[in-house]
């Protein structure tokens, strides 16, 4: 095999794909990402969906499909053959070009998120700085398309959600130079602005951040918590999209393929946000309690954990197989659902047999393999309990009004971060 | 560039005509900046059906509004006058479609009224019992989609979820869950079927603790309290001048009911309270509409176990045809007064109809209540208001 792939299957290698110079495996990581990061959002579709209509006593989408489990599919079959309507009166490029910027901006932060200490596009010196800047992009989307549909509605909306991503960027940023702070409090009194050294500033410390100076560090999360959700305009302070007031706010005019460059981007952000707030504030890729059970025992049971959470959702779409009416009409869906099992019983046995296979230190590639699944395991674990988070936002809370969350953003959230951060620092310098 | 853009561009906004929209000039105008004009609705998400509104906004403020309405007229005081005073009975279903029943009783009673019969004991126990399960399906209706409306969904679900509980106890009565035409003039339309007090207590069981839950939900929900303390305030004496009526009024600290005011039917019979608010904002008219749900609960609890035996209908002749002469006979609604004026020239269909409904009236109101708050109070307030289109343009 050439080099430059067995390169990266070393287990020496410790250093990011790009920054290592191997273009190979970066544009590898960029292509996984990018695929991975579609599928999510399509799943995500589904989750929110289902999960949305559970907590509204109602079943969700249970036609397409066992379950509804195709329903993303055919939703974005629908959106596709779409005729794809620019009013009249609408400035046609920049019409055009709105939702791709939304949506580069959306994609470009993950460059600098850190599935692993090696799992990563790029490790840039300044990653935190970058993305603070590309996902302030996304709203450049979301004001252009509001000026381009030339209609009132959605001129509101893009208003309304730019003047609320200037004002939560700026607590936003506060309670990230928090969390570099602590990343300074080491022997040689230096702190990073790397993504990865972020993390690795979290295992040398012992602690991830969200525990460190208790509550400090959980006040500048929780500031962060509620940015990112104005930031990415979801439930409270959906107000650029709030469909009871502005009808659909500011892609009021966008249909069919084009709308769904939204809705993508949209959800593309709230994956990104969530993880940073994973890589900022628990420990990103990091299990629980590394250094207390880190003997090579309980290195093991953790790594059967991705086995053993594909097992179970096999079990549970089994049970549900079985479950399903014997009517003939549903003869299909059982079968599909069963398919859907098998599928996921197969992929937790490949899970346990690399766990079980890489459990030697002897640095096979199986290792390799071993160690880079239990990375990504942790780290979309703790992404995926924001975006239940986020879901439950939803479910549960009114929204605010404008001049309310400008109030939230300026006058209680921007204090709040800003004592944080001077306490965090005085608290640094007595305790380092 | 094509025509039609250009035309838009040079078209200042200053050209174009709207001396029929005299909506208040702004309090003063930076640089060259216009007010927008929004047309909110006909087919808006929050405007619960068809109303227009005409939003002249300063940025986001709300420097006056203009209600368009009519998008669902049909005529109904113009059909009266062509239908027998039988036929028309099930007209009136139509008007407030949210609640029916009691759209019911008050042209019955009108009637009555104007030919000097009453209904039976019975009848009218049945239509307490009746009317009041329809105020609590009213503001349930209320309580879900304005609760939508300001941003919160999962409310409706829960609404709809034991709204349907009611309507199966209308289905089972008399066989339509929307358009009920429960009530005939004299009386009532059919007979309790069996076990219609077992489904009516078991629904108040039932219910008791989803209004716990609702209230669990948003009545001290921070977001919740922001978003409709000091919203759209109107006076008790902006109330009456305007002829306002219903839980708005008594969230403005009147304690006008027309069940205590001028009972009718049976409600002279039961214990109940009036609850009233203070402030005249959008939180008082929420918790005026809980407390109502619950006194409503104990108006037919009482009415339940007190149902007398005997006939339902009164001594009605086949043929309608009351004695020439006016009446006017108002029922308090669940969302205001509503009241049904008749003119008789003694034929068997009426002269003149007209109805006084609620909503229209409270409707007037909502200028007063949303200048100078934001487009997003225009929503709550219109939600607060518990309009209903089909009575609106009749």
């Amino acid at each position: 095999m050439p080099n430059f792939i067995m390169s990266y299957l070393d287990p020496k290698v410790t250093v990011t794909p790009g920054s290592a110079g191997n273009q190979f495996w970066a544009l590898m990581y960029v292509l996984i990402i990018f695929a991975g990061v579609s599928v999510a959002v399509i799943c995500m579709n589904w989750i929110e969906r289902k999960a949305l209509a559970h907590f509204q006593v109602r079943l969700g989408p249970m036609r397409v499909g066992p379950h509804g489990l195709l329903q993303p599919i055919a939703d974005a079959v629908k959106l596709m053959i779409k005729e794809d309507i620019i009013p009249a009166e609408a400035d046609q490029f920049v019409f055009w070009i709105a939702p791709m910027i939304g949506l580069l901006a959306a994609f470009t932060v993950y460059t600098v998120i850190p599935f692993g200490p090696s799992e990563a596009v790029s490790d840039m010196n300044i990653g935190i700085l970058f993305m603070l800047g590309v996902s302030s992009l996304g709203v450049l989307g979301i004001v252009v398309s509001g000026w381009a549909s030339n209609s009132h509605y959605p001129l509101i909306g893009a208003l309304r959600s730019s003047a609320q991503m200037v004002s939560y960027e700026v607590a936003m940023g506060l309670a990230v130079v928090s969390a570099i702070l602590m990343t300074s409090l080491n022997a040689s009194g230096t702190g990073t602005l790397s993504m990865i050294g972020i993390v690795q500033a979290q295992q040398q410390q012992g602690v991830w951040f969200i525990f460190k100076f208790f509550p400090l560090g959980f006040i500048a999360f929780v500031i962060f918590a509620i940015a990112m959700v104005a930031e990415t305009n979801r439930a409270p302070f959906d107000l650029a999209e709030a469909e009871s007031e502005l009808t659909a706010g500011y892609h009021t005019e966008y249909s069919g393929l084009r709308w769904s460059l939204f809705m993508l981007a949209e959800y593309a952000a709230m994956i990104a946000v969530s993880s940073i707030a994973v890589t900022l504030w628990l420990g990103g890729w990091m299990r629980p309690f590394p250094n207390l059970l880190h003997a090579p025992a309980w290195d093991f049971i953790f790594s059967l954990f991705p086995g053993l959470t594909f097992g179970a959702l096999a079990a549970i779409t089994f049970i549900e197989a079985a479950r399903m009416p014997t009517q003939s009409f549903f003869k299909i869906q059982r079968i599909g659902l069963a398919v859907f099992a098998a599928l996921l019983g197969f992929i937790a046995l490949l899970l346990l047999v690399i766990a079980v296979a890489g459990r030697s230190a002897d640095m096979s590639v199986a290792a390799r393999f071993r160690e880079g699944i239990d990375y990504v395991y942790w780290f979309v674990l703790k992404v995926a309990g924001f975006m239940y988070l986020f879901i439950w936002y939803r479910a549960t809370w009114p929204r605010y009004r404008f001049d309310q969350l400008m109030k939230i953003g300026w006058k209680v959230m921007l204090p709040i971060s800003l004592g944080v951060l001077v306490v965090t620092a005085i608290v640094g310098v007595i305790f380092s | 560039m094509s025509d039609r853009t250009s035309d838009a561009l040079n078209r200042a906004p200053s050209d174009v005509d709207r001396s029929n929209l005299d909506l208040g000039t702004p309090d003063k105008t930076y640089l060259d900046s216009n007010e927008l004009i929004i047309n909110m609705g006909p087919q808006h998400p929050a405007t619960h059906g068809v109303l227009r509104v005409i939003l002249k906004l300063d940025g986001e403020k709300v420097l006056g509004t203009e209600c368009v309405i009519g998008y669902l007229h049909r005529g109904v005081e113009k059909i009266a006058e062509n239908r027998t005073y039988t036929m028309f009975n099930p007209y009136v279903d139509r008007m407030d479609y949210c609640a029916a029943v009691s759209n019911g009783l008050g042209y019955c009673e009108a009637v009555e009224k104007l030919m000097n019969v009453e209904a039976p004991a019975r009848a009218q126990y049945i239509r307490v019992i009746l009317t009041e399960l329809q105020r609590i399906a009213s503001h349930q209706l209320w309580l879900g989609t304005h609760a939508l409306d300001i941003g919160a969904m999962t409310p409706l679900f829960y609404t709809f979820r034991d709204r349907e509980e009611i309507l199966k106890i209308f289905e089972r009565y008399c066989g339509a869950r929307l358009t009920t035409h429960a009530f005939r003039i004299g009386g009532c339309q059919y007979e309790t079927y069996a076990g219609f007090e077992k489904d009516v207590k078991n629904f108040l069981a039932f219910f008791a603790p989803k209004i716990d839950e609702y209230e669990a939900l948003l009545t001290t929900n921070r977001i919740w309290l922001e978003r409709t303390k000091n919203v759209g305030v109107i006076s008790g004496a902006d109330c009456i001048a305007l002829g306002v009526t219903g839980p708005l009024l008594r969230a403005s600290g009147v304690k006008w009911d027309l069940r205590k005011a001028q009972p009718y039917a049976a409600y002279s019979e039961f214990d109940f309270e009036i609850p009233t608010g203070v402030n005249g904002d959008t939180y008082d008219r929420y918790m005026v509409r809980m407390k109502e749900m619950r006194q409503s609960m104990r108006i037919i609890e009482q009415a339940v176990s007190g149902i007398p035996e005997g006939p339902i209908m009164g001594k009605v002749p086949k043929v309608i045809k009351p004695p020439v002469g006016e009446i006017y006979h108002s029922i308090e609604a669940p969302k205001g007064e509503l009241g049904y004026f008749i003119v008789s020239d003694g034929s068997t269909q009426p002269y003149r109809l007209r109805v006084r409904p609620p909503s229209f009236v409270n409707l007037q109101a909502l200028d007063l209540m949303v200048r100078g708050l934001l487009v997003a109070d225009v929503i709550a307030v219109i939600g607060t208001i518990d309009i209903v289109l089909g009575e609106v343009d009749r």
